[in-house]
C-alpha cells in the first residue's frame, strides 16, 4: 500500500503528511531493528507474524478510524470482539455451520451497530457513554456465556483455521536445509480486504467524503445537504460490523475464547487509529495510516520484548511513550502549519 | 409590472419559548432581482431565513416556489427546491478540498468523481473570477475566498434563490466589489437573491427592493429607489432620527489633553511588527484600515492576547510587563474581541455568569464572587446596558447578536477598566444597538476611561475618535486629528496616496 500522494503540485494535505511520517518512522523503525536485533526480524517471516497475531486488531482499527474521521469514538470494539469470539464458539461446538458462524458473528457486531448508532446519532446521547455501556454490556454477556475458557472442537473450523497461505520465496532455509516457506493466516487475508473496502469507502464513496465533511464541521455538513444523523449512523454501523469480522478472524487466530479475551483492544485500537494520523478531533485519518498505525505500534511490543525486556508493563509503558509521542509529533507538525497558512 | 413572483411567503409565524420570533411575515422575490431584507437584531430577519433554509420549522404559513407551495424540512429540501443560502460564518469544510465542498451533499452517484470535480470546479471558479483552484483544501484560503467558493457552489447548483445573510462583513472593499459584480451577474441570469446585511450604504448599491422586519413582523416592502436612507433607518427603528443627530453632536471631538496613560515603545507579537502607540486618559482613539491591515492584531498585542515578541510598556508611566491577557487586565485593560463567538461568549453559560467571569479571573478564584453579588452585578448591567434577556439567568447562546455583545461589554465594564479596547463591538449588530455602543464610549471616556475603538465602517470612528491611526499593510501609516478626521483624509490615508 503507497502513501497516498498526489502527483500534482499541491502540498500534501494533513491527512497524508501525519500518515506519511507514520510510514516514515515505521520503515526506519523496523531498518533499526533488522539492523540491531537482528534475529527474527531479518526474516520475513516476522511480518507476517505480526500480521497473523493482530489481524483482528487491524481490523477493528478500520472501524475505529471511520468513527473517528467523522468526529465519534466506539470504545466498545475489543468486548464486542470478545462476545462475537465466545458466541461463535459455543455455537461451533453445538455443530453449527462455519458460515453460520460467520453470519452470526456478523449478526452480532450490526446488532451493536445498530444500538449504538442509533442511540448516538437520533438520541444525540454522547458517543463515550453509549459505548462505554456496549462495552460493560458486551463483556457481562461474554461472561454469561461462559466463565470457563472454552476451545473450538469442530472439524470444518479446523481445517479453516490450519489454511494457511504460503509463500515460499518469502521463506527461508532452516538449519537442517529444509525451506520453511513465509505463512500466512487467512485473518490477514480478510483483514487486507476490510482495509481495502474501507479505504475505497473512505475515499471515493460518497458516504466516505460525507463522514470527513461531518468530522471536520459538523453544522457545516448539516448546511451543505449532507444527513448528518444517518452519516453518523452508518459510521457505527461499519465499527459494529468490523468488530463483528474481527471477533471471527481472532478466533481463527486463537480458537479458543476466555471472558477476558481482546482484553484492552479498543485502547489498542484507538492507539492505532492516533498514530497512524487520525485526529481524535475528526476530519482527519485514513485507514492505510491506520494500519502503519497498527504495525508500528505492534512492531515497538516485539521490538521490546525482542530486546529481553520481557514483562509485560514495558509493553505497556513504550506504548504509552509511543502515544504522547505521535501526539505530540502531530500537534507540532499541524501547528507548524496553521502558522505557515497564517504569514 | 405583473410577474409571477419566484418565491412567496405568506403568513409566516414561528415561536420559540417566551419569544414570538414572527408573526404574520409576508416576503416575495421576484425572478433577477436583489433583494434586500432588512431589520435590526431580532427584527426576525435570521429567522425567517432559517425557515426557508429547513434550519427550522414555521408554525403557521405558506411557502410558494415558482406559484406552488413547497414544504422545507431539513437543507437538503432548501437545496432541491433550488434555494441556497452563504451564511455569514463560513459553513463549509476545511478538512476538504475546494471542489469537494462545491459537490459535495448534492445529488450524484455512490462514487465520488475527484477528478471531475475538480475540472468542474476550476471552470466555475473561473468562471466567476474566484482565486483558488479546485485541489487546494478549502482550510488554506483566505475568509474571503472560503465565502465566495460557497456562493460558487450555490452558483453551480443552478440556485433560483440565493440567500446570502451578511455576506460582506469579512470582506474588504475589492471584495465586497467582486461579489456585487457576481450578484449584478447572478440577477441577469434570472436569480432572485435575497440580501442580509448591516450595510446601509451596500444596500442601497445593489438592491431593487428592500423588505422591513421589526420586532418579527413586516413593518413593509419598498422600491430602494423610493426609500430614502434616513426613512429606512427610521423604519428599522421604528423611532425617529433624534438620537442619530445627538450623536453627530457630540461628535468630531478635540483632541484630548489628559495625561498619558499608556504608552508601547516598538511593541510588536508573533502577528504584527513593532509599533509605538500610546493613550491619554479619557481619550477615544481608533485603528483604521482595511481587513488584514494589522489593525486587530496591534490591539491583541497590546492586550497580550497574542504572543508579545519585544517592546516596552509604561502605563502611568511606569515600566510593565503584558505578556499574557491577564497582565493585562491586572494593568487595568479591557479588550472586547473581534471574533465574538470564538474569542467572546461562552454560549451555554447564563447572563449572568459570561457577565461576572472577568471579575472572578482578576479577583483570583480563591475569592469567589458569592451568588446574590453576582446576580446584583449582572441585574445592574442588564439594566444600564438595557439587555434584552428573559432573565440573568438564559443562556448568552439564545441571546440575540447585539445583546451578547452587550453582555461582553457589561463583563468588561464591571472590572472598571482604565483602558477598554473594543475591536469591532459593532459587526453584525443592528443600528440602534450600535448607536447606544458608541453612546457609551464616548460616556466612558468622559469618566476618563481611555478607550480604543475599532470599527470597519469608518463614519462611527469618526463620530466617536478623537485620534485615528491608520495601518496598511501591518504598519502604522499616518495618524489624524482635529481638522483630518473626514472620510476623504482617511481614505486617502489608508489608500496611501500622499500620506504626509
Amino acid at each position: 500500500m503507497n502513501e497516498n500522494v498526489k502527483k500534482k503540485r499541491e502540498p500534501l494535505n494533513d491527512t497524508q503528511l501525519l500518515m506519511t511520517i507514520t510510514i516514515c518512522i515505521f520503515i526506519v523503525m523496523y531498518l533499526l531493528a533488522m539492523a540491531l536485533l537482528k534475529g527474527g526480524f531479518l526474516h520475513a517471516q516476522q511480518i507476517f507474524d505480526l500480521l497473523n497475531d493482530n489481524a483482528s486488531l487491524i481490523i477493528v482499527s478500520c472501524g475505529l478510524t471511520v468513527v473517528m474521521i467523522g468526529g465519534g469514538i466506539d470504545i466498545s470494539v475489543g468486548a464486542v470482539t470478545s462476545l462475537v469470539v465466545m458466541s461463535c464458539i459455543l455455537y461451533l461446538n453445538k455443530g453449527g455451520n462455519v458460515l453460520l458462524a460467520l453470519m452470526l458473528a456478523l449478526g452480532i457486531g450490526l446488532a451493536f451497530g445498530l444500538v449504538h448508532g442509533f442511540l448516538i446519532s437520533y438520541l444525540e446521547i454522547q458517543p463515550f457513554i453509549v459505548t462505554l455501556a456496549g462495552m460493560f454490556f458486551a463483556r457481562g454477556m461474554t461472561t454469561i456465556l461462559s466463565v470457563n475458557p472454552q476451545k473450538v472442537d469442530h472439524e470444518g473450523f479446523e481445517t479453516l483455521r490450519n489454511t494457511k497461505i504460503e509463500i515460499p520465496w518469502l521463506g527461508y532455509v532452516a538449519k537442517n536445509g529444509n525451506l520453511v516457506p513465509a505463512r500466512m493466516e487467512l485473518g490477514v487475508v480478510i483483514a487486507f480486504f476490510c482495509i481495502i473496502v474501507v479505504f475505497v469507502i473512505l475515499m471515493f464513496h460518497r458516504l466516505g467524503r460525507n463522514f470527513y465533511a461531518m468530522g471536520g464541521n459538523q453544522q457545516s455538513a448539516l448546511m451543505l445537504g449532507i444527513n448528518v444523523k444517518k452519516t453518523r449512523f452508518l459510521s457505527y454501523i461499519i465499527s459494529g460490523l468490523l468488530s463483528g469480522i474481527s471477533g471471527f478472524v481472532l478466533m481463527m487466530h486463537t480458537g479458543a475464547g476466555n471472558a477476558t479475551n481482546a482484553a484492552g483492544m479498543e485502547m489498542n485500537a484507538i492507539a492505532s487509529s492516533i498514530i497512524g494520523g487520525t485526529l481524535l478531533t475528526g476530519g482527519v485519518g485514513n485507514v492505510a495510516g491506520t494500519f502503519f498505525g497498527t504495525m508500528t505500534l505492534t512492531t515497538i511490543k516485539k521490538i521490546v520484548v525482542s530486546s529481553g525486556l520481557k514483562d509485560p508493563w514495558w509493553q505497556s509503558i513504550t506504548t504509552g511513550g509511543m502515544l504522547c509521542f505521535f501526539i505530540l509529533l502531530q500537534s507540532i507538525v499541524l501547528g507548524k502549519r496553521q502558522k505557515k497558512k497564517k504569514a | 409590472m405583473q410577474e409571477r413572483a419566484l418565491l412567496e411567503m405568506r403568513g409566516i409565524k414561528k415561536r420559540f419559548p417566551g419569544v414570538r420570533a414572527l408573526h404574520n411575515v409576508d416576503f416575495t422575490l421576484r425572478k433577477g432581482e436583489i433583494h434586500a431584507l432588512m431589520g435590526e437584531n431580532g427584527a426576525g430577519k435570521s429567522t425567517l431565513i432559517k425557515i426557508l433554509t429547513g434550519v427550522y420549522q414555521m408554525d403557521e404559513g405558506n411557502v410558494y416556489v415558482d406559484g406552488e407551495a413547497v414544504a422545507i424540512h431539513s437543507p437538503q429540501d432548501a437545496q432541491n427546491t433550488g434555494i441556497s443560502t452563504v451564511y455569514q460564518e463560513i459553513t463549509l469544510c476545511p478538512n476538504l478540498t475546494v471542489a469537494e465542498n462545491m459537490f459535495i451533499g448534492r445529488e450524484g452517484g455512490a462514487f465520488v468523481n475527484q477528478k471531475e470535480y475538480r475540472k468542474r470546479a476550476d471552470e466555475q471558479l473561473q468562471n466567476l473570477g474566484i482565486p483558488a483552484r479546485g485541489a487546494q483544501m478549502l482550510g488554506s484560503c483566505s475568509l474571503a475566498v472560503q465565502q465566495m467558493v460557497a456562493i460558487a457552489r450555490a452558483v453551480d447548483m443552478q440556485c433560483k434563490v440565493l440567500i446570502l445573510d451578511e455576506p460582506t462583513s469579512s470582506l474588504d472593499d475589492k471584495e465586497v466589489n467582486m461579489l456585487f459584480g457576481l450578484m449584478r451577474d447572478l440577477k441577469s441570469k434570472g436569480v432572485g437573491i435575497i440580501f442580509v446585511t448591516h450595510f446601509l450604504e451596500q444596500v442601497y448599491e445593489v438592491s431593487d427592493r428592500i423588505t422591513v422586519l421589526r420586532n418579527g413582523e413586516l413593518v413593509g416592502e419598498y422600491l430602494t429607489e423610493d426609500l430614502p436612507q434616513v426613512q429606512l433607518v427610521a423604519k428599522m427603528m421604528g423611532k425617529s432620527l433624534d438620537e442619530l443627530s445627538d450623536l453627530e453632536e457630540i461628535g468630531s471631538r478635540e483632541a484630548v489633553a489628559g495625561e498619558v496613560f499608556y504608552e508601547a515603545e516598538g511593541l510588536a507579537s508573533e502577528e504584527t511588527n513593532p509599533f509605538n502607540f500610546s493613550i491619554r486618559k479619557g481619550e477615544v482613539n481608533g485603528f483604521t484600515g482595511l481587513l488584514g491591515s494589522g489593525r486587530s492584531e496591534s490591539v491583541r498585542a497590546i492586550f497580550g492576547a497574542d504572543k508579545v515578541t519585544g517592546g516596552k510598556v509604561n502605563i502611568n508611566g511606569k515600566e510593565v510587563k503584558i505578556s499574557r491577557p491577564i497582565d493585562a487586565m491586572k494593568s487595568g485593560i479591557g479588550y472586547l474581541a473581534e471574533d465574538r463567538k470564538r474569542d467572546g461568549i461562552i454560549a451555554d453559560l447564563s447572563v449572568r455568569e459570561n457577565i461576572i467571569l472577568a471579575l472572578q479571573v482578576m479577583n483570583g478564584f480563591f475569592k469567589p464572587i458569592s451568588r446574590s453579588e453576582s446576580e446584583a452585578f449582572a441585574d445592574e448591567y442588564i439594566k444600564a446596558l438595557k439587555i434584552k434577556t428573559a432573565s440573568s439567568e438564559t443562556p448568552v447562546g439564545s441571546l440575540s447578536g447585539g445583546n451578547q455583545q452587550k453582555v461582553i461589554l457589561a463583563r468588561w465594564l464591571l472590572t472598571h477598566p482604565d483602558y477598554l479596547i473594543l475591536d469591532e463591538p459593532t459587526r453584525g449588530i443592528d443600528v440602534g444597538t450600535k448607536l447606544e455602543i458608541q453612546k457609551l464610549v464616548l460616556q466612558l471616556a468622559k469618566e476618563g476611561v481611555s478607550v480604543t475603538f475599532i470599527s470597519s465602517e469608518v463614519e462611527e470612528m469618526l463620530r466617536t475618535c478623537s485620534r485615528l491611526i491608520v495601518m496598511r499593510d501591518r504598519h502604522i501609516v499616518g495618524e489624524l486629528k482635529g481638522q483630518d478626521l473626514n472620510q476623504a483624509q482617511v481614505m486617502k490615508t489608508i489608500a496611501g496616496g500622499e500620506a504626509e
